[in-house]
């Protein structure tokens, strides 16, 4: 019997491994941590637990996204903005 | 209201990702793209981002994102169509021409289109960090004679006109334009949504419409020639010193005391 979950927890892993292709320690090394973190908890069973574990996976990420997003903008301040940068200094 | 009717176009450059270290070619003719990876602009990404948020508020009804040279440009304009536009246009440029596609050839194919689509806002990021040449957005308002700002890190729609904050050196200036308008976007815009991959999968659905630049009515023969591209000059590596006294030595030797 499937569990009605399974398919939330199936995307949530899809997502995240798309979004580690870009992390900055490489994709690899992102999706070893992240079928690890996964087969975890495999053994989970209890739906409300589960739930809180997808929460938990939606929370990394947004902050991946925020990772990425900060990542950028610093390249971009650094490259376009250095003098401005300076004078705060 | 006049305004809800407001239209898009948005334009995007497909560049060599930000995080990528960019190597010269050792003809001088260029840099490396062959298996480097690529992305949108992030200025683009910006202009992308403002024109979805405005629609968002109901002020514009449509955006397009078109996009300019090889057919990888078409996963460009997919992250763009992730991220909210609602169709694609892509003119294809052959290999060939690509590299001699500047700024004007591009601004005459955004005018044209601009022209042919009845839009009333071109959006466009301030500059591609490729190039860098923060041109295309000036030209594209002076060939179909649109007021335009530049640099904007605001933008607010008031019926007939825009009002825009500008970044200009040392503070902000702030204009008002009568649409139609070209807006270009500076780096504090807005925050870029992340193009999610339900969203990706979602995009694969909206139409991209393919063209030529002839089907336009635009030449694409550019008067500018590329003489050289070069790595910039390495910095020298410093000296280590035993003393004060031989600090100052050094520093006198050199000239700066």
């Amino acid at each position: 019997m499937a569990n009605p979950l399974r398919n939330e927890v199936v995307n949530l892993y899809k997502n995240l491994l798309h979004l580690g292709r870009e992390y900055p320690k490489g994709a690899e090394y992102f999706r070893a941590h992240l079928k690890a973190a996964f087969l975890k908890n495999k053994d989970v069973k209890d739906p409300e637990k589960i739930k809180q574990l997808i929460a938990r996976g939606e929370f990394v990420i947004k902050e991946l996204e925020a990772l990425y997003y900060l990542r950028k903008y610093r390249a971009m301040k650094q490259r376009y903005y250095e003098d401005e940068e300076n004078k705060h200094c | 209201m006049a305004a809800s009717g407001l239209r898009a176009l948005v334009g995007v450059k497909r560049v060599i990702d930000y995080a990528v270290k960019v190597r010269v070619k050792p003809d001088k003719t260029g840099v490396v793209t062959d298996g480097v990876k690529h992305s949108m602009n992030p200025f683009c990404e910006i202009a992308v981002e403002e024109a979805v948020r405005l629609k968002e508020k109901k002020l514009v009804s449509e955006v397009i994102v078109v996009s300019c040279g090889p057919q990888q440009c078409q996963e460009t304009i997919r992250t763009a169509l992730a991220m909210g536009a609602d169709r694609g246009m892509h003119v294809e440029i052959p290999p060939k021409d690509y590299e001699n596609l500047g700024p004007f050839q591009v601004a005459k194919i955004l005018a044209a289109l601009a022209k042919k689509e009845g839009v009333n806002l071109v959006l466009l990021g301030k500059q591609a960090i490729d190039d860098d040449c923060n041109q295309t957005g000036q030209m594209t308002a002076a060939l179909l004679d649109w007021p335009q700002g530049t640099f904007a890190s605001e933008v607010t729609v008031d019926g007939e006109h825009l009002t825009v904050e500008r970044e200009i050196d040392g503070g902000l200036e702030t204009v008002q334009l009568k649409l139609p308008a070209v807006v270009t976007a500076d780096l504090r815009l807005n925050e870029p949504r992340y193009a999610t991959l339900p969203n990706i999968m979602k995009a694969k659905k909206k139409k991209i419409d393919v063209m030529k630049a002839s089907d336009l009515g635009v030449e694409l023969t550019s008067r500018v020639k590329v003489l050289s591209v070069e790595d910039p000059p390495q910095r020298e590596a410093g000296v280590k010193v035993e003393s004060v006294d031989a600090l100052v030595a050094k520093l006198k030797e050199s000239g700066h005391i």
